[in-house]
């Protein structure tokens, strides 16, 4: 097969980082060839989506290598790892439904470490004869592991999680929580509007869009420059900047006293509770930490917004 | 991981050296460095590093490892929580449902 991308690869990668067709955007599961491999040439595995697949074979241009695609429905490697469809169970299976013992004369196969939360190694080998290594994390790595007698470098276990890679998650996540993001925004309009002006339902509007925007990107953006381990803190406090600058902008100074403190109070709230998704995101959030960053946080965050409501119930009749 | 550290003290990661064979295999899976490899033992050496991926127990031949595995993840842990009680789940990614 090709391992140079075409225009429909690069395109078909856009779209499903803006969530369009993502969930069909895989390849069949299978045994692949990458330039002329023989009987001696390495095996490396990976996912059914099509964008792991797509990145892989191009870090291996130039070479012989086999790349045994397994069934993720279309999951990347890390994602499915953690589900258990990058597994034990597919990995054995595939093995045998590609005939890969005959392909291929040694029993060596090479990993992807994200792979590792759904595969067990011994397992595998007791099952299947073959024997794994994880080589690297990233598939771009993969030619320097080849070229190095098959070394795993330091660099190569160390994950990361830099400037652009938080950039290029964004988008999907904001297209996930666009609809949730509406419907809270056309509600708030209509509240406003009808318990005040329509001048009111906009600004409302807008102040509810801005601290949304603010979590979902602004957030995870500036993650490891914003005070504090927890990620609704970190929300928070965007969302503070946030409230801050749309009081500047949009004549805060006009508002009434009860209106303002729950503008301080909500805002924040809703920038944390996006940010504080953005753990879903991110490579080094574990369960027991957000579970208790939750336990926390979202009673927190409820509490600001009934107590932002009850100001603005109670300033109408003050 | 450079640059980023997650809530202190809360990993459940264990490790039983007793029964370590000091193969290594935590140390080549785990992608946030947490172990070392002394003598002919694994220890874990930088806990609060640990995402509780569960790459290393799986991987461990003689099971000395354990931890409460699972995504990290705000809308995996609130869909966890609302199917438990058997109400809907919440939009998302098909990634955390």
């Amino acid at each position: 097969m090709s391992t140079e991308l075409t225009f429909a690869d690069r395109l078909g990668a856009c779209k499903a980082r803006w969530g369009i067709g993502r969930m069909s955007f895989i390849v069949p599961p299978g045994l692949y060839a990458i330039g002329n491999p023989g009987p001696a040439d390495q095996v490396v595995v990976t996912a059914n989506y099509k964008m792991s697949y797509d990145i892989v074979r191009r870090a291996l241009a130039g070479r012989n290598v086999w790349l045994l695609v397994l069934e993720t429905y279309g999951i990347n490697v890390w994602c499915a790892a953690g589900k258990g469809t990058f597994g034990t169970d597919e990995l054995v299976r595939r093995i045998a439904a590609s005939g890969l013992a005959r392909v291929v004369n040694h029993r060596r196969l090479l990993l992807p470490i994200l792979g590792a939360p759904g595969v067990s190694a011994h397992k595998v080998a007791r099952r299947s004869g073959f024997n794994i290594s994880y080589a690297a994390i990233r598939a771009d790595d993969l030619p320097e592991y080849l070229d190095n007698g098959m070394v795993t470098t330091p660099d190569m276990r160390a994950l990361t999680f830099t400037f652009y890679e938080r950039l290029v998650l964004i988008p999907v996540e904001l297209v996930l929580a666009l609809k949730s993001i509406a419907l809270g925004g056309f509600g708030i309009f209509l509240l406003f509007y009808i318990s005040s002006t329509p001048m009111a339902g906009l600004t409302a509007f807008l102040a509810w869009f801005g601290a949304s925007l603010t979590g979902n990107i602004v957030g995870p953006l500036l993650l490891p420059w914003l005070p504090g381990r927890s990620f609704a803190v970190k929300g928070a406090v965007v969302g503070v900047v946030w409230v801050v600058l749309f009081y500047l902008l949009a004549g805060g100074s006009g508002w009434n006293f009860w209106a303002t403190v729950a503008a301080f109070l909500v805002l924040p709230a809703v920038s944390a509770f996006f940010t504080l998704n953005f753990t879903g995101c991110s490579p080094y959030t574990s369960r027991s930490g957000v579970k208790k960053e939750m336990a926390i946080a979202l009673p927190s965050m409820g509490g600001a917004i009934v107590m932002g409501l009850l100001m603005l119930l109670a300033s109408r009749f003050l | 991981m450079q640059g980023f550290r997650y809530l202190k003290s809360v990993a459940t990661l264990k490790l039983d050296q007793a029964v370590c064979i000091g193969c290594g295999r935590c140390l080549e899976v785990c992608p946030h460095q947490v172990f070392s490899l002394t003598g002919r033992k694994a220890a874990i050496t930088d806990l609060d590093a640990c995402m509780e991926c569960g790459a290393c127990a799986l991987n461990c031949p003689v099971k000395a490892i354990a931890v409460d595995s699972g995504v990290g993840c705000a809308t995996g842990l609130i869909n966890e929580w609302l199917q438990d009680r058997k109400l809907v789940k919440v939009g998302g990614g098909s990634c955390c449902s």
